[in-house]
C-alpha cells in the first residue's frame, strides 16, 4: 500500500505485524486521544529496609530472571563512551539469553560490536531512534531477519505505553546514584547531564537496574530516577570513557559555508514575525543548526528580546544565553557538554525533562508544541520539504530521527539548514532516499544558494521577500544543483526490508530496503 | 599529445581530485585507476569526463591514476589539463 507521501509500505511485516501507514502528520492528533490501547505499569512490592545492592551486574541481571525473547532497554546518554549497553548483551549471551530485542533510545558508534550478538542470534529485533557507522552498515546489509524499528524520541514514549516496547529489563547507567536507585547524571567523574530519555524506561520496565561508577551516600540528589522504580543497584568501576561522554564546551563552527547559511537563517528568524520577547528555541547540537544561535543571540542583544525557554538537547551555547539572561529558562532532555551538567545541577531555571514532557505526541502538552522556532539539519530535503536525517548518500543507515519530527511537528516555524550539495552530493532533490519527517511541518529550508519556503505558508514567503531575502523555488533550486553536481547512479535495493520508519504518532512513514550492492 | 614524464595535479582536500599520470609501463592504451568517494554514484560520470579532456587532448597512451573526494566536474576537467600538460612537458607559466 502507498502512505500520503506516496511511499510503499507493506501492510504487514513479519515480526512487527499490521502496519498502518502514515496519514498526515497531526491527522491522528486531531482526535484528542489515541485509540491503541496503552498498558499499566507493573505493580512491584519489596520489603521494608530490603537490600537493592548487588555486588556484579551479573548478579543483578541474573536475580532479575532473564528468559529468551526478552525486552532489555537502555538511554543512550552516555553516547559514544557507553560500556554498559555492550557489557549487560555480552552477560546474557553467556547466561544463554536468546532472541532479545534490544530497545535503545538510540545506538551509536560505541556499540558496533552487537554485530557479533545479532549474528549468533543473541539479538533478534532493534528498536531505535539512530543507528550509525559499521552497526547501521551491517543492518543495511541485511544481517537482521526482522527490520529495525526506528521512531523519534516522543514516538518512542507512546510505543512504550502502548506495549509496543514492553521492557522486561532496564539498564539505566548513572553517574551518581545511592543504595536505593535514586540516581542521576548530573555529577559524578561520568556526569552526563539529563537522564531524561530513561525516566519512561523506569516506569514500565518489570525489572529495573540502575548501574553507577559512583555511590554515593544516601540520599542522592537530583532525583532523575527514582528508588520506587528501581530493583537493584550495582556498583561497577566504570560506566563509561569520560572524554567520550561528555567534553569540554561545545564550540561553533568555523566553516564559512556553515556560518553563511546560519547567518541567512538567522535572518529568515529574525524576519519571520516569530522573533520577539518570549519565544522559545530550539536549535541542533551540530554544524550549521548551532551556529544559528550564535546570530540569533547578537540579534536578541542587539534589540533587546528575551526568550522564554530553549529546549532539547542543550549545549554549553544554550547554558550561556541562559547565564546572560537571554532566556528565562532551559528545558533539558538531553546535554551535550560537561558544562551543561553543572549548569542542571547548580541552575533552578535549567529543568530536566523526560522525554515524555518533551516531544510524546500523546499527552497533554509535550514542550515540542510551545515551541516557537526551531533550526534543524538535513542529511537531504526534497522538493515536497520531506527531509532524511536516517539513510546517506549510499543508501546506508547512518543517522537517527532523534527529535527532529517532533520538534518540526510542534514549532510555530521550521527551519532546515543545510549546504545545497555537500562534496558532489546534492542535498536537495526530488526525492528523499528516506522520509523521516513529512514536507507539511517543514516551513523554510535554507542554503546558501537560497531560501525555500514551503508553499502552503504563503503568507512566511511574503514577509521575507518584503525583507528582501533570496526567496527561491525549490524546483529550480533542486535544478540548479543537479546541473553542477550531475545525475548520480540511484541506490539499489532488494526488496527486503531492514528498517521501518515509524513516525511519531507510530504511523509507518517510510521503510528502508536491504543494499543489493554490498562495499 | 604524448606523455613523457610522471607528473601530478590536484590534492587530497575535500572536494577536489588528486591525478597521478605516467608512460604506460608495458602496455599500450589507457589504463585509468579510478578511486572515489563517490565512486557509486559517480564513477562512470567521472570516468567520462576524464576520457573526453584525453580525447580533446588526443592523448592514446597513458597510466592515470586518480584518487577523487568528490569534485565536480569542471575541478575533473581542470585537473585533466594540468596534469596532461605537466607530463607532456607543455607547462608553460611560472612553475616549470
Amino acid at each position: 500500500m502507498k502512505n500520503s507521501l506516496n511511499r510503499n509500505i507493506p501492510e504487514f511485516i513479519n515480526g512487527i505485524g499490521k502496519i498502518a501507514p502514515f496519514t498526515g502528520a497531526w491527522n491522528k492528533l486531531k482526535k484528542g486521544w489515541m485509540d491503541e490501547l496503552t498498558i499499566s505499569p507493573p505493580n512491584k512490592a519489596k520489603l521494608p529496609h530490603q537490600k537493592k545492592l548487588t555486588e556484579t551486574l551479573k548478579e543483578a541481571i541474573t536475580k532479575t530472571s532473564p528468559k529468551d525473547g526478552m525486552t532489555v532497554s537502555f538511554h543512550h546518554h552516555l553516547r559514544n563512551g557507553d560500556f554498559i549497553l555492550v557489557e549487560t548483551i555480552k552477560i546474557l549471551a553467556e547466561l544463554g539469553i536468546r532472541n532479545i530485542t534490544l530497545a535503545s533510545s538510540s545506538l551509536n558508534d560505541s556499540h558496533t560490536e552487537l554485530i557479533k550478538y545479532i549474528k549468533d542470534g543473541t539479538i533478534t529485533k532493534i528498536w531505535t531512534s539512530g543507528i550509525r557507522g559499521k552497526l547501521g552498515k551491517a543492518i543495511s546489509e541485511g544481517i537482521m531477519e526482522n527490520p529495525v524499528i526506528i521512531h523519534s524520541h516522543g514516538g518512542r514514549v507512546r510505543a512504550i505505553h502502548t506495549g509496543k516496547i514492553a521492557i522486561d529489563l532496564c539498564i539505566i547507567a548513572a553517574s551518581a546514584a545511592d543504595e536505593e536507585g535514586n540516581a542521576t547524571g548530573a555529577i559524578g567523574k561520568s556526569a552526563f547531564g539529563s537522564l531524561g530519555y530513561a525516566r519512561i524506561d523506569s516506569r514500565y520496565s518489570k525489572q529495573v537496574i540502575v548501574v553507577t561508577d559512583n555511590l554515593v551516600e544516601f540520599p542522592c540528589f537530583p532525583l532523575s530516577i527514582q528508588q520506587n522504580f528501581v530493583d537493584y543497584v550495582v556498583k561497577v568501576a566504570s560506566i563509561g570513557d569520560p572524554t567520550k561522554i561528555a567534553s569540554g564546551t561545545t564550540r561553533i563552527t568555523k566553516s564559512p559555508m556553515d556560518l553563511r547559511i546560519a547567518k541567512l537563517a538567522a535572518d529568515v528568524i529574525e524576519k519571520s514575525g516569530y522573533f520577539k520577547n518570549g519565544f522559545s528555541f530550539q536549535v541542533g547540537a551540530g554544524g550549521a543548526s548551532l551556529a544559528v544561535a550564535k546570530f540569533i543571540r547578537k540579534k536578541m542583544e542587539n534589540k533587546e528580546i528575551k526568550g522564554s525557554f530553549l529546549l532539547g538537547g542543550v549545549t554549553s551555547y544554550g547554558v550561556d544565553m541562559l547565564n546572560e539572561g537571554l532566556f528565562k529558562t532551559i528545558f533539558d532532555v538531553q546535554s551535550f557538554d560537561a558544562e551543561v551538567s553543572s549548569s542542571l545541577y547548580n541552575n533552578k531555571n535549567h529543568i530536566e525533562i523526560s522525554a515524555s514532557l518533551y516531544a510524546n505526541p500523546y499527552n497533554c502538552g509535550c514542550m515540542t508544541n510551545k515551541l516557537d522556532i526551531v533550526v534543524l539539519g538535513a542529511l537531504e530535503v526534497d522538493v515536497d520539504f520531506n527531509v532524511n536525517v536516517i539513510t546517506g548518500s549510499k543508501g546506508y543507515l547512518r543517522g537517527a530521527s532523534g527529535g527532529h519530527c517532533d520538534t518540526a511537528s510542534g514549532a510555530e516555524l521550521t527551519v532546515v539548514v543545510c549546504p545545497s550539495f555537500r562534496g558532489r552530493i546534492s542535498t536537495i532533490n526530488k526525492r528523499v532516499d528516506t522520509i523521516v519527517t513529512p514536507g507539511e511541518s517543514v516551513d523554510v529550508v535554507v542554503t546558501e544558494r537560497g531560501i525555500c519556503v514551503n508553499p502552503n505558508k504563503p503568507e512566511l514567503a511574503q514577509i521575507l521577500v518584503k525583507a528582501g531575502l533570496n526567496i527561491r523555488n525549490i524546483e529550480d533550486l533542486q535544478k540548479e544543483v543537479e546541473k553542477i553536481v550531475g545525475i548520480p547512479n540511484p541506490i539499489e535495493r532488494t526488496d527486503k526490508i531492514v528498517a521501518l520508519i515509524e513516525y511519531r504518532d507510530g504511523t509507518a512513514i517510510d521503510v528502508v530496503r536491504q543494499l543489493k550492492t554490498v562495499e | 599529445m604524448k606523455i613523457i614524464k610522471k607528473a601530478q595535479a590536484g590534492s587530497f582536500e575535500s572536494s577536489d581530485i588528486l591525478i597521478l599520470a605516467e608512460k604506460p609501463k608495458d602496455t599500450k592504451g589507457r589504463v585509468i585507476q579510478l578511486n572515489s568517494i563517490v565512486e557509486k554514484q559517480y564513477g562512470d560520470t567521472i570516468l567520462k569526463t576524464v576520457n573526453a579532456i584525453l580525447d580533446k587532448f588526443e592523448v592514446a597512451d597513458i597510466h592515470l591514476v586518480i584518487h577523487d573526494k568528490g569534485a565536480l566536474t569542471p575541478v575533473i576537467e581542470a585537473r585533466m589539463e594540468t596534469v596532461l600538460l605537466r607530463a607532456s612537458n607543455n607547462q608553460k607559466g611560472t612553475m616549470y
